[in-house]
Parts: structure tokens; sequence; C-alpha cells
């Protein structure tokens, strides 16, 4: 396994994604973060923390779980599910959704299948710690911390604090034959 | 988890993740679009091969709200008055493209003898007096709403558990979710041998009505009267009877449930099945989240790990 | 003249076992000559150590034949038979239409001779087609040769219909063999009442639905003096009543069957129909007091109620399963692994005091002269439990490991099976 972002690169990154925010959407009055079950909880809940340092006034945020929205159930072992708690109107707001890893994008449509079905947000943005590219969808992030050429055969490893008890990214490439995946 | 077809055995641990899914789709249920494509392009089969209305359509409703297409089969209309076999009329409609079979009989073990057959996840949706999962997860649902956890609860099963169902589903699913399970009945409608049941019985409901955080109420089958099993639907009222001058003696926090339909003026009384504290609506609200849950972990992501 | 030789055998005579092993010669289907090394005469057969007795008799089989044929026929019922080791079956009368009349029970025997694979001797109602309201064409079916009654499947549940059909038959020194089980008490009963049906929530059939039905039969049989033979008996309860009446000298005998004998109501609780019977299968304490019954002579028989249905009829969940499994093919099988019988008390269950019952003179019997109705048992040997001959495969034997294998059956001097491979029917088929 090989190290390619510390702790303190991803803070770097996230203070950087939390300033694009702002100077895009000229301010966060209207921004809701929304953290993409699991590990685009904590990222998302660390991105407010920022936000509410740099910019006045508090951050609307939520969780968003896509397991009942996946395309690919059959593939997977036992889906666990987890709660999804979302303000109650997304409607004229900005969502910017947060993850660890952009790779085929099927996630990120599950979202934004599951976004649509919760509320209509007047924008929907990406934010993402790793790009590792191989999209099989017509999907970009708006905000990366890092985008990073890897082989369909490795595999990323994106670690958060909350969840894995160090934060950190890794690549390896595991036996061959045996398909990386994003998380 | 291949199959869902008895809570007899099941650890607590899919007890709890079956809860936990079903609460996400109760709150699926409560929005706007109460939707989600988790089975698109999965068929779920309903084979109700005994009446029942609200079974079969709260299973349907599930497999509907998770994007899933049923095929529905009700004896009336089938091959089975000419005689068919059940393993023909399985394989019949496996051939038709199902996914997952829903299946009620009055038999026991009919659900068993499907999945052995039909090499399809199989949900037991009530074989004969035997077993009705689903029923005791959306009853353990209800409560676990209500108090927050089945731990350390007291509920009794009041009438006649010696041909419910939904009896020897809860009692399992009850207990194995911590609470104590107090069975009240005539003699003539307590199983006769309890050996094994992790159960206290009682014929004086009288006795246990002042104990208990939940009262849930059986049915009383009125063609079970005929068969001399009590010696009148009066006097069945009269004991074991849930009317409105117990339900004044109850502990001012318990709730009473039914797992319908309700049979008033003789199980229950009009002013109890109209109280608030009777859940017999979030009861059935309850069975198509849990249903939904079942069915999302029988066809989503079913591949063993 | 045809001719065979059996040697070096265990042989169970007329008067027991004969010391060490020992050569039986068979001419023109008699036994004729019974001794150690005897000269060879016909083919010779090595039965190494394997026991030799007269052939099993079953007085209890259900050989479907005439009316429901897709389950079984006589012609299969009796190559069933050949290759349990059986030279003679009792076919029990509840055919479509029920034996109730003298020309149905010389159509069952006149077909089992056309077979002539076994004896098969037919039994006959006691009441008209079963129905249990009046008396079937007793004189008739006496004269079509029958001594063994039975409305077989239901009881007589009229004592005063069954008083007269006793005091009838006792004059006719016939038999009254009663299937005990009171309607009422087993009334919508799919298995024993107990705690796995308590478990499954299926009515039950309490021990009582059969000790009460004997109890009371055994007061008729006091009032009568008919011979009184208990079918199928299932529980501790009723071997205790079966002791208390032989003491007392009436003229009583009883079966137990294979499955009774091996099988217990656990085996139910997957639900699956090879195991609904009736009556159905009782406790461990139950199985025990029939073997020790079978031990003490209580219990005289083991019958196999032989019940052959069709996969089509078991393909059904429990309740909508007929009642019934086969047990012709695994009986011996069964005495020889759960009884523990030496020889002669082996002998004794499977062909001695059925052959008696029946009042078969050339069955039963092996000692020079006698017909020659035997079989080659091997107690050690492994049965081969994949597949049945019977037509019907409702067995719950099917893939067991089971220790005792029928070698050979020789049926009137033929061998009518070698190691369950059956001979031809002796006539066509009518």
């Amino acid at each position: 396994m090989r190290s390619v972002m510390s702790g303190s690169d991803m803070d770097r990154a996230l203070r950087r994604i939390a300033h694009e925010i702002v100077e895009k959407n000229r301010g966060t009055a209207d921004v809701v973060i929304v953290g993409i079950r699991t590990r685009g909880g904590p990222l998302a809940d660390r991105l407010v923390g920022v936000l509410e340092e740099i910019e006045p006034g508090p951050v609307t945020s939520g969780i968003l779980d896509i397991g009942m929205y996946r395309d690919d159930l059959d593939q997977r072992p036992r889906t666990v599910l987890g709660p999804t708690e979302l303000p109650t109107n997304l409607d004229e707001k900005t969502v910017v959704l947060v993850d660890d890893v952009l790779y085929t994008g099927r996630t990120i449509r599950a979202a934004l299948d599951a976004l649509a079905d919760l509320g209509r947000a007047a924008v929907v943005q990406l934010a993402v710690m790793v790009d590792r590219g191989h999209r099989e969808l017509p999907i970009r992030a708006d905000y990366v911390g890092k985008n990073l050429p890897t082989s369909r055969s490795e595999h990323v490893t994106v670690r958060v604090a909350e969840i894995d008890g160090e934060d950190g990214v890794w690549i390896d490439n595991p036996a061959p034959g045996d398909e990386g995946s994003a998380t | 988890m291949k199959h869902l077809l008895t809570m007899e055995g099941v650890d607590r641990a899919t007890l709890d993740s079956l809860l936990d899914d079903a609460d996400e789709f109760y709150e699926v249920m409560h929005r706007p679009i109460p939707k989600v494509p988790a089975l698109r392009g999965k068929t779920v089969a309903t084979m109700f091969f005994e009446p029942s209305t609200r079974t079969k359509l709260s299973f349907e409703r599930a497999a509907k709200a998770l994007s899933a297409d049923t095929l529905s089969f009700s004896p009336g209309t089938s091959s089975l008055k000419k005689g068919e076999s059940l393993k023909d009329t399985v394989l019949t409609v496996k051939a038709m493209g199902a996914d997952l079979m829903v299946v009620r009989h009055k038999s026991t073990g009919a659900a068993w003898r499907v999945a052995e057959w039909a090499d399809l996840p199989v949900v037991n949706g009530g074989d004969g007096a035997h077993q009705h999962p689903t029923q005791a997860l959306l009853d353990a649902l209800t409560l676990r709403q209500h108090f927050g956890s089945l731990d350390g609860l007291r509920i009794a099963i009041v009438g006649d558990i010696r041909h419910s169902r939904v009896a020897r589903s809860d009692v399992w699913a009850f207990t194995t979710l911590g609470a104590e399970v107090t069975l009240v009945a005539p003699p003539t409608l307590l199983p006769p041998d309890l050996s094994g049941w992790p159960v206290t019985a009682s014929t004086d409901f009288d006795d246990v009505l002042t104990e208990v955080d939940a009262v849930y109420v059986l049915r009383v089958q009125a063609e079970r009267g005929g068969a001399s099993v009590f010696p009148s639907v009066a006097e069945y009222r009269q004991r074991f009877g849930m009317t409105d001058a117990r339900f004044a003696r109850l502990k001012p926090d318990t709730i009473v449930m039914h797992p319908g339909p309700m049979i008033r003026g003789i199980e229950i009384d009009g002013g109890v099945a109209d109280d608030p504290r009777c859940k017999v609506l979030e009861q059935v609200t309850n069975g198509v989240a849990v249903r939904m849950a079942v069915l999302f972990q029988l066809l989503g992501g079913s591949r063993d790990e | 003249m045809s001719e065979l030789t059996l040697q070096n055998a265990v042989v169970v005579g007329a008067d027991g076992v004969l010391d060490g092993l020992n050569d039986v010669v068979i001419v023109d289907g008699i036994v004729a000559q019974i001794g150690s090394n005897l000269a060879v005469q016909g083919d010779a057969i090595d039965c190494a150590g394997a026991w030799v007795g007269p052939g099993f008799v079953d007085v209890h089989t259900h050989l479907r034949e005439p009316g429901e044929e897709w389950k079984e026929d006589i012609e299969t019922g009796s190559r069933a038979a050949a290759a349990g080791g059986y030279t003679a079956v009792v076919a029990m009368p509840n055919t479509d239409p029920a034996t109730d009349a003298g020309h149905l029970a010389r159509y069952v025997a006149d077909r089992g001779a056309q077979v002539g694979l076994v004896d098969v001797i037919p039994s006959g109602c006691i009441t008209a087609g079963r129905a249990g309201e009046k008396l079937a064409h007793l004189d008739e079916l006496s004269a079509a040769g029958v001594t063994l009654f039975t409305d077989d499947g239901d009881s007589v549940a009229d004592a005063g219909l069954l008083r007269r059909a006793m005091e009838y038959l006792a004059e006719r020194d016939g038999v009254v063999a009663q299937h005990c089980i009171d309607a009422g008490l087993a009334a919508g009963g799919e298995m024993h009442e107990g705690e796995i049906s308590s478990r499954l929530g299926m009515s039950g059939v309490p021990r009582e639905a059969e000790e009460t039905v004997i109890a009371r039969d055994l007061s008729l049989v006091r009032l009568t003096g008919v011979r009184y033979h208990v079918q199928h008996v299932s529980t501790a309860g009723a071997v205790d009543l079966i002791r208390d009446a032989k003491a007392e000298g009436l003229r009583v005998t009883a079966e137990a069957t294979p499955h009774h004998l091996y099988f217990d109501h656990t085996s139910v609780r997957d639900m699956n129909p090879t195991y609904k019977m009736m009556p159905p299968l009782r406790e461990p304490a139950d199985l025990e007091a029939l073997r020790d019954g079978l031990r003490t002579g209580v219990i005289d028989i083991v019958a196999t109620d032989h019940a052959p249905h069709a996969d089509h009829e078991k393909d059904h969940p429990w309740e909508d399963s007929p009642f019934g499994v086969t047990g012709l093919e695994w009986a011996a099988a069964v005495v020889n692994m759960v009884v523990g019988l030496e020889p002669e008390g082996f002998f004794k269950v499977l062909s001695c005091n059925p052959a008696a019952l029946a009042g078969l003179a050339d069955q039963g019997r092996l000692e020079e002269g006698s017909t020659a109705n035997l079989v080659v048992f091997d107690p050690e040997g492994i049965a081969d439990t994949n597949g049945t001959v019977s037509r019907s495969s409702n067995s719950p034997y099917l893939g067991l490991e089971m220790r005792g294998a029928v070698r050979m059956t020789i049926y009137r001097g033929r061998v009518t099976s070698r190691d369950r491979s059956v001979a031809d029917p002796v006539g066509a088929a009518g």
C-alpha cells in the first residue's frame, strides 16, 4: 500500500474546497452540504466546520444513504441501510454532495436519484476527496481534493479518523484479476 | 438470509437488522414520493392459496414501493381447483419469471415445500397455524417505535393461541428481542404442550391485566365456536375480551395491539379499538415497512458474502 | 424337476435354530432336506452364514387394486413384497370398491395367483363400503376364504354394530382387526399431539384416541369371545392394555409397524409429508414400549401398513397430503436394527405369528416336507435403499443406511427376488 495523501494533505484539500465553495456560491447562505454515506458523512461535517470558520452564519447540512438507489445490488453483499437526514426543504437550495472517492460515477448517479426523490434543489454540486478517473457515466466533480491517475486494477482506500481511526489516502495493487473498487 | 420462513430460531442480530432497515423504509413511506428504485427489474410473486386481503395488499404495496413488479396468484382463478399439485403451480409461476415468492397457505410448512421446489427466495406469508414471520416483525417494530426497545417489556398475548400463527411467530420475535410474554387463553385454546416455549401461560386475563406494557389481542375465529372450544362467544368475551372495563384497568401507558381484522364487540370493544393507545393502524403501516425490509434484504444484495 | 440348494446358513426351523451352519435342499417347491453338508441338488447358493427361515408374511398391506392403480397394483405390490423377503401378504380391503363382498375378495386372490410372486390373501370389510353403517357381506367373504376382517383406515365407531360383527365372526372363527382411532379425539388430527404439534400449530392425535378404542373393544371381546387383532399399535398405553388382555386370557393379538418402531414425532419437524401416517409417529418412550412389546411377546407381529401414494399426491404441503408410507421393502431391516431379536424371535414376528393369524398353513414354517416359502436374510448386510421396487416412493427409508439385507426370497420353490432383483410374474397380467 502506497500513501498518496496524508492527514494534513486532506485538511489542506478540505480548506481549499471550502474556499472554492464560498467563492463559487458567493457565500454559504443557500448552501446545503450533504455527505454520502459512509465516508462522505464525516468529510461533510469537517467541511461544514471550515465553512463556518471562514463565513458568518451557520451552514445547513445533511446525510444521504443511497443503499436503496444502487443499481448494482445484485453484485454486492448485503447492503446495510443507514438513515437519511436532510433539511425538510431543499427547494431553491444549492446542494453540495460530498463523497470520498469519485470513480465510475454510479454512486453519484444513485445520490442524484435519491436527492431528486427528496426535493427539488436549485443546483447540485459535487465535492470529492479523490478523483481516480474511469467514469462510466457523464458525471464530473466541481471540487476535487486530489486527482489521482489509477489503473482499474488498483485499489484506492480513503480513511477518515471518525470511522477508521486515522486520516489518509492509500493506493495498492491487489492480486492480478482482482477488480479494484472505489472504497 | 436466503428465505424468511419462521421466527423460531432467528437471532437477535437478524431481527435488529430487519427492524433497522424497516425504520429507513418507514421514512421512505412518509416522503412526498414514497418510492425507491432498489428492486427495479425484480418480480415478486404473491401466491396466496388462502384468502387474505391485508397481508397480500401489504406485500404488493411493499414490492411496488421498492419498484419491483408483482405477479399475483389467487386460488379462485387458478388450476388448483382442477387438481394441480402445488409443486406444478409453483414451477409454473417460476417459469413466468418470479424472483421471489410470498406464500400464504392453509397447510403447515407450505412455504418450506415451495422453497425446496422453487430454488428462489421465499417469504412465508402464513402457513396453517404455524408461522407468520412478517406479522411478528411488524408487531415488534410497532413495539420498538412506541417503547424504544422491547427489552424488559411485559406483553400478554390473549386469545386463540392454539390456532394462531401470529402468536407462534410473536412469541419468538418478542422474547428474542428481550420481552417477557404471557399467553392468556382458556385451556382449550392454549397449545396442548408448551415445552420449550419461552413464555408463561395463564387462564386468568384479569390477573395479568394490570402488570403488562402491551396487550396483544388475537382474533376469535368464529368457526372455532362451532368446534366447541368455548361455550359461547358471550362467555368468551366475559373472560377474555379486551373490554372497555378491562381497558380502564390497564396501566396508563399500556398499549393494545391486534393483527386484524378486529371483530368489535367480541374480542375487543369499540372504545378500545378507537383509543389512541390501540396501535392497529400503526401496525398496518409498519407492515409495509417491514415487508420492504424483508424484500430488500432477500432480493437486494442477496449475494452470499 | 426344479432343484435348489442353500448352503452354509443359520437355519431357523419349526423347532428353533439348528446348530451350526446347515444346508436346505429344495425340490419341486418342497423343502426336501435340511442338514449339514448335504449333497447339492440343482444350483448351489452359498448363504455364508446368513439366516434362512420361513418367508415373511405381512398381515397389513395396501395393494391399492382395484381402484387406485396409479399408487400400486397387485403386481407391483407383489414385486415389492418379494424384494422385501415376503412370501405372503394380506391385502387390505380399503380399495375402490372396498372389498365388502365375496366376488371382490375372489378378484384380489385371483389376481394375486396370476402374478404368482407371493400369496395374496384378501381381507374383508367389517361394514358395507367401510361406511360403518351396516354389516358387510360377511358370509360371502368367509366363503371366499377371508378370515381377517377390518375397516382399516377407519375404526368401526358404532359399538353396537361392532358387537354384532364380533358375534357373527366369533361363530365363524374370523378375526376382527381394528384400526383403533377414535374419530372425535382425532378430529382434524395431523400428527401426534405433543410438543412438536404444539410448536407447528397442527391439530394432534392424542394417544388416547387409540387407547379408548382398544379399551372399548376389549370389553366387547370379553362379551363376544371373538378373536381380536389390534392393528398398528403406536402407544405405550396400548401395549399395556394388550398385555393385560392377554393375561386375562382374551384372544387378542397385536401388530406394530416398522415406522412406529423406527421414527418418532421429531421427524415431523421438517413438515415433510413422507412422515405423515395414521396413527402418527409417537414419542421415544412409545417406540421403546413397542420394541419391548415385541421382545416380550405382548406384540405378536410386525406388519408393514405398506401404504403407497404417488409423488404427485405427496407434492403438497402436510395437510393436503394423504396419510401413509410404504414399508414392505425394509421392514426386516428395521426389525433387525431396532428390536434386536435373535433369529428365532425375528422369524416369529415377521413370519410365524402373522402366518398363524392369517391361517396360512404353508407359510411361517420351515421343516422337511413344508412348502418352500423361504427367505435368506443377512443381518449384517447393508440394505440397498436407493430407489423402490414399489410403484410409489413415499418411503421414509430411502437413502438411509440400514443394516439387514434380504438376499433371496423363495416362493413355492422359485426364486422370486435376489438382492432386490425381482423375478417376472408367473401369469399374464389380467
